[in-house]
């Protein structure tokens, strides 16, 4: 079946194994009842368990809930929170501001983009090493295909003030014998020692603590999605306390025009 | 401390003489935004001028107003337009109605990101039948280091069409017609062969591919113009549908297929309050 018949068989309903809600009667989240079943769960383990279906160990569930923890920066320069500021400044609504700056949280230099390409570049060099590759040429053919490697390096500065904290609590969690973890601190020593100069950020190691904890790509992007979440509504609450426009202001004379000289439309391509 | 700046090849400002946060002119791509473009240059004009640096010639701003208007609704069946309702029939924000559809719209399934990746098929076959019949053969792979999932279908083409749509024929007739660039005419003659490569029939997103890649404008900026040019539909059925109200718009029925406990199977809308 194809084309249109296979359309026709979708109509007006939804097959589902996610869930389901029955209007005054219950609600059923991947097969569990919500409100019985699930009742316990902390909201964080009702969320990894909507994205994996497995539920975690509390040794586990801390250092997750610590690879977000650790990374929600209320600082307004930041760009994804600065959208939310800056929605909050224009006196936009706070779930406008959060939500947009969520969404500009999937970036290629930092973010959930990075962090995809991190956990990507993680399994695709464990499985290299597993059919019997030096770990240095995986390394190297990375570099000198892409020019970077996902996990590695940061930009405006070098170091992550989030591992070391990390580290610590993983190893009070008795979780530092990952494989994926000791792969990704072996690259850094690597690109360390090799003279690249790319320390290992925050997307690398929490990607590694996921894939330990038998996470896919896939499933580790979604549960990333939250981590900036809590640094997000200082910034939009404190913009919007402020007078209104007060953030960031632009005077006329910051913006640098490197274009084309002055010309008159009368002129143009328009009127040929 | 060193004031920072923003750097810009598009935008000029000189500010008010008494006020360094008004702007007294402003000048796009060198020209005098509210002295002269206003009341000379039209929307389109301005649209391709923004966008590409230099004014449009006649046929540039007609294909591009041409396809302005064919991307501006494409109906309250598609998904994005269709997220836009969900948005207003619920009583959302205008805003987030229109985020709604730029998130679904913004897709590989008959979304921006399918005008995208037909854009970069453009650059790289150009108007070389054997090399687009080539690569629609070839099976499109997953590049799980990407936040955009692999695309399911060869781009520009419906998925799920039997033959190439009357809209979709209109559309490319018209447009090709206004002899802007080349892609557009090479698609028309040789549509029926890229279908019997692709097994699938042409849609909107390669006509609009083929006609941002005539206009000269990059992916990138393809996907961008996409993305915009489809708000209006998404706009006014979303008001429309708050109008209508929560009563008169589909929830659908659901056929659980994991129930643990399956008293019920049926669905009614629920509340405004729930």
């Amino acid at each position: 079946m194809s084309g249109p018949e296979l359309l026709e068989k979708q109509v007006g309903i939804l097959r589902t194994s996610a869930g389901a809600f029955f209007p005054g009667e219950r609600a059923v989240f991947r097969g569990c009842n919500l409100h019985t079943t699930l009742k316990d769960l902390e909201w964080f383990e009702l969320y990894v368990f909507g994205i994996t279906g497995r539920r975690f160990t509390p040794q586990q569930v801390k250092v997750l809930h610590a690879l977000w923890t650790y990374t929600s920066y209320p600082d307004a320069r930041l760009w994804n929170n600065r959208v939310a500021a800056l929605a909050g400044s224009a006196r936009s609504t706070g779930t406008l501001g959060i939500s947009a700056a969520l969404a500009v949280s999937e970036a290629k230099i930092y973010g959930w983009a990075a962090a995809r390409r991190a956990s990507e570049f993680l399994f695709r060099a464990k499985a290299k090493v597993d059919e019997g590759a030096k770990l240095e040429e995986v390394v190297r053919a990375e570099l000198k295909q892409r020019r970077g490697i996902g996990g590695y390096g940061r930009p405006i500065v070098s170091g992550d003030e989030r591992i070391a904290p990390l580290m610590v609590l993983v190893r009070e969690q008795g979780l530092e014998k990952g494989l994926f973890l000791n792969l990704a601190f072996e690259i850094e020593q690597i690109l360390i020692t090799q003279g690249w100069r790319m320390r290992m950020n925050h997307a690398a190691i929490s990607a590694a603590l996921a894939a330990d904890f038998g996470m896919s790509s896939q499933e580790y992007y979604f549960f990333g999605f939250p981590a900036f979440l809590a640094g997000v509504p200082p910034c939009f609450q404190e913009a919007a306390e402020k007078p209104e426009g007060l953030l960031f202001p632009l005077p006329c004379r910051m913006l640098l025009y490197e274009g084309v000289a002055r010309r008159s439309w009368h002129g143009a391509n328009i009127a040929n | 401390m060193n004031e920072e700046i923003i750097h810009s090849r598009i935008w000029q400002e000189e500010a008010e003489p008494d006020n360094a946060f008004a702007a007294s002119s402003c000048h796009c791509h060198g020209y005098d935004v509210y002295g002269e473009l206003l009341g000379n240059a039209s929307w389109i004009e301005y649209l391709f001028l923004l966008f590409r640096g230099e004014a449009p010639t006649r046929q540039q701003a007609k294909l591009l107003e041409g396809l302005a208007i064919a991307l501006a609704n494409p109906g309250p069946r598609d998904a994005a337009v269709h997220a836009a309702m969900c948005g207003g029939v619920g009583g959302s924000t205008s805003a987030s109605c229109l985020t709604a559809a730029l998130a679904v719209g913004a897709g590989a399934s008959g979304g921006a990101r399918e005008v995208y990746i037909a854009m970069e098929d453009w650059q790289s076959r150009g108007c070389n039948l054997e090399k687009w019949q080539t690569a629609l053969k070839v099976k499109l792979v997953d590049d799980p280091a990407d936040v955009w999932p692999v695309p399911e279908h060869p781009a520009g083409f419906d998925p799920y069409g039997v033959r190439c749509t009357t809209p979709v024929l209109q559309a490319l007739t018209h447009l090709a017609g206004i002899g802007c660039g080349q892609s557009l005419i090479w698609l028309r003659d040789n549509r029926a062969l890229l279908e019997a490569a692709a097994g699938l029939p042409l849609a909107m997103p390669g006509v609009a591919a083929a006609a941002l890649h005539d206009l000269g404008y990059t992916p990138e900026q393809g996907e961008m113009l996409h993305l915009f040019l489809r708000l209006p539909g998404a706009a006014v059925h979303a008001l429309e549908q708050k109008g209508y109200g929560y009563k008169k718009f589909p929830f659908f029925g659901v056929e659980l297929e994991n129930d643990p406990d399956p008293v019920s199977t049926s669905s009614t809308p629920i509340a405004a309050d729930t």
